[in-house]
């Protein structure tokens, strides 16, 4: 009896902790819960500190979680729908898999909660809005950077992330177009696809560099690729080929400190996080949203990467 | 205890039932507990979409629970539940969707394939004598590896077979008490866990279960053949892990391939909060079964608290080992 005893105490005692910041919730403030991809990766923390920057500035309380990783798309569901029982005001959410969430998006129109799309956004028509970066525009500024390094002429080469995700089909295609459309000196002779795995890119990248010696600039679409491509060059000690990346990373933010890699395209996780709250606000007040709502990047070098503006959407 | 076949089943059986009143008891009562401690917390917690939403979490798990039992009462383990479950949601994925068979088929294709997954699970521990940890450690492997293998590693979706996401989204319960639209893959739980508690203490198959896990060697001296009841039990708890398989893809209305690492380790935790022994012998479906709910209600209720995340796990972290320790504080008293 004494240990149901201790039992029942420490459980009555958590509850009791755990009670402690929701009995300040209890009149009728905004609440926002957001349901990332991820929690605990620096890109998430990043998002979620844009986000506790909007709270803050607007005087609402939001909560932010994600799944331990991207695969578990039933457990990111279950955070749904703990999020709608607690009657919010507005939902923001980045879909792991959009098709399995749309009961309960349902449910959440249904009850007229709106919902804003983040990051990767939500397929149909449920969402409000969707905060997330112009990855057509980051690409093709990426391109713009590359010619402007090669002095806009010779054999460059992509290895992508994949061929199936929007991230993936709007980087590339970002970058080929802008290349096609405007620097006719530029010949892309090779785009493959290394998973945004790190080694998987290197044996990607090694393949495209023994095939073209004569290669001189290489773009990768996210940072797994971009750091399968520095390995690559530095494990088969390649010369005079450009480096533009994607995202951060330490790895990334090293290769460009070193000066093996020119410069990289940081989307800016900051931001969407604090759009996706700005934006739920605007909602909830039957404010008229744009379809998408660009957070901005940046392309980052040598010569700016200390700057407190780059700093502040950089991750290591 | 190695005096006759017939007898050492039965007192083994007899122990466990004893046994297991007093800690289905006791978590039952932190089950209460806790329902009441969210209640008053938070006003949101117990209204009927939150309480339907607690038991659509608990089913995957639950159902895996129930396999994992069956395997620790042998004084085994099962690591690879969890990618199992995935396997065979693929396997339903490849046979609904890339074969455009009929319903019925794929459901049967998820139950068959767990059975044989576990049917060699079992051969490996009881034939080869690998010990069950690493049997199974290869086996989660194996199969994680070939889910992404036949899947391309994209995700299959059911959107060709319409009927297929009503195995867990829809509702018989519902259509008959509309006030009660407790979603179709909580009621296939508890009639997963209602057959797999008949066969655990009402049939042989369920003796023998007990038996092996108290004592293996008494049971081979008198002449049982061990091997064949361990691989019926491992192949047993792989259908039940088919029918996970079919739950998850149903609920998501597609299999993802990638899924399933980490749902092992949930499940036998739901088993060890349960008060089932992990050295064998002992234990419950229905404990496993509010284990999983005790577990369910947790991560949920801590989330319509707001509590933040990472703290999340660590309470989650530190309820296992409370719920093992006065379990294992009540035993003392009592013997």
């Amino acid at each position: 009896m004494l240990s149901r005893r201790i039992l029942i105490g420490a459980l009555s005692a958590t509850l009791a902790l755990g009670a402690a910041p929701s009995a300040f919730a209890q009149d009728k403030e905004i609440y926002i819960p957001l349901i990332s991809k991820g929690f605990q990766h620096q890109f998430w923390q990043a998002v979620k500190s844009g986000a506790d920057q909007a709270a803050e500035e607007f005087g609402v309380r939001i909560t932010f979680e994600g799944p331990d990783n991207e695969t578990m798309v039933d457990r990111q569901i279950d955070m749904l729908a703990a999020a709608l029982a607690n009657n919010p005001s507005a939902i923001g959410f980045a879909a792991l898999d959009s098709q399995a969430a749309i009961p309960l998006l349902q449910q959440a129109a249904d009850a007229g909660i709106p919902v804003i799309a983040f990051d990767s956004g939500v397929e149909g028509d449920i969402p409000a809005t969707t905060a997330t970066t112009d990855n057509v525009a980051a690409a093709a500024l990426a391109a713009d950077k590359m010619a402007e390094k090669i002095g806009g002429a010779g054999k460059v080469a992509v290895v992508a992330h994949d061929q199936t995700s929007r991230t993936g089909i709007d980087r590339r295609d970002g970058f080929l177009n802008q290349i096609a459309a405007n620097y006719p000196g530029i010949e892309v002779v090779s785009v493959q696809y290394g998973a945004g795995d790190q080694l998987q890119s290197t044996e990607v990248a090694k393949a495209i560099l023994t095939a073209n010696p004569d290669l001189v600039g290489m773009f990768g679409t996210n940072e797994g690729s971009a750091i399968g491509i520095v390995n690559a060059i530095r494990e088969m000690g390649t010369e005079g080929v450009t480096i533009i990346g994607y995202d951060s990373g330490k790895a990334q933010t090293d290769a460009i400190r070193e000066g093996l890699m020119a410069g990289a395209i940081t989307q800016n996780p900051v931001g969407i996080g604090y759009e996706t709250v700005k934006a739920a606000i605007a909602a909830m007040n039957g404010e008229e949203l744009p379809a998408i709502i660009d957070t901005g990047f940046y392309y980052y070098d040598q010569s700016n990467i200390d700057d407190a503006e780059i700093q502040a959407v950089l991750y290591d | 205890m190695t005096t006759t076949t017939a007898n050492t089943p039965r007192t083994a059986l007899a122990r466990v039932i004893a046994a297991g009143t007093h800690q289905r008891v006791l978590a039952f009562a932190s089950l209460v507990v806790l329902l009441i401690g969210f209640s008053i917390a938070s006003p949101n917690f117990m209204q009927t979409s939150n309480m339907i939403a607690i038991l659509q979490a608990t089913s995957v798990n639950g159902v895996l629970a129930v396999a994992v039992t069956l395997v620790i009462i042998t004084g085994g383990i099962d690591l690879s539940v969890g990618t199992m479950m995935t396997f065979c949601a693929v396997i339903t994925g490849v046979v609904l969707t890339y074969a455009g068979l009929p319903l019925l088929l794929g459901v049967f294709a998820a139950i068959a394939t767990g059975a044989l997954c576990g049917s060699m699970s079992g051969t490996f521990v009881a034939k080869m004598k690998i010990p069950p940890f690493i049997a199974t450690l290869g086996m989660m492997l194996i199969l994680k590896g070939l889910s992404l293998v036949i899947s391309g590693t994209r995700p299959i979706y059911f959107n060709d077979t319409p009927g297929f996401s009503m195995i867990s989204r829809g509702s018989l319960i519902g259509d008959i008490f509309p006030a009660m639209p407790i979603p179709n893959g909580v009621l296939i739980l508890f009639i997963v866990a209602g057959v797999a508690a008949y066969i655990l203490n009402r049939t042989v198959l369920g003796r023998y279960c007990f038996a092996l896990g108290s004592n293996e060697e008494s049971v081979r001296l008198s002449g049982v053949n061990t091997d064949r009841w361990k691989i019926a039990i491992y192949a047993l708890a792989g259908a039940i892990v088919g029918i996970a398989g079919l739950l998850i893809a149903s609920r998501l209305n597609s299999a993802q391939p990638a899924l399933g690492l980490g749902y092992e380790l949930e499940a036998i935790a739901a088993v060890v909060i349960g008060g089932t022994s992990l050295s064998g012998g002992r234990g419950s479906i229905l404990g496993s079964l509010i284990g999983a709910l005790i577990m369910a209600v947790l991560t949920n209720g801590l989330r319509v608290l707001s509590v933040a995340q990472e703290w999340q796990t660590v309470v989650t972290g530190a309820i296992i080992i409370l719920a093992v320790y006065a379990d294992m504080m009540r035993r003392k008293g009592a013997s």
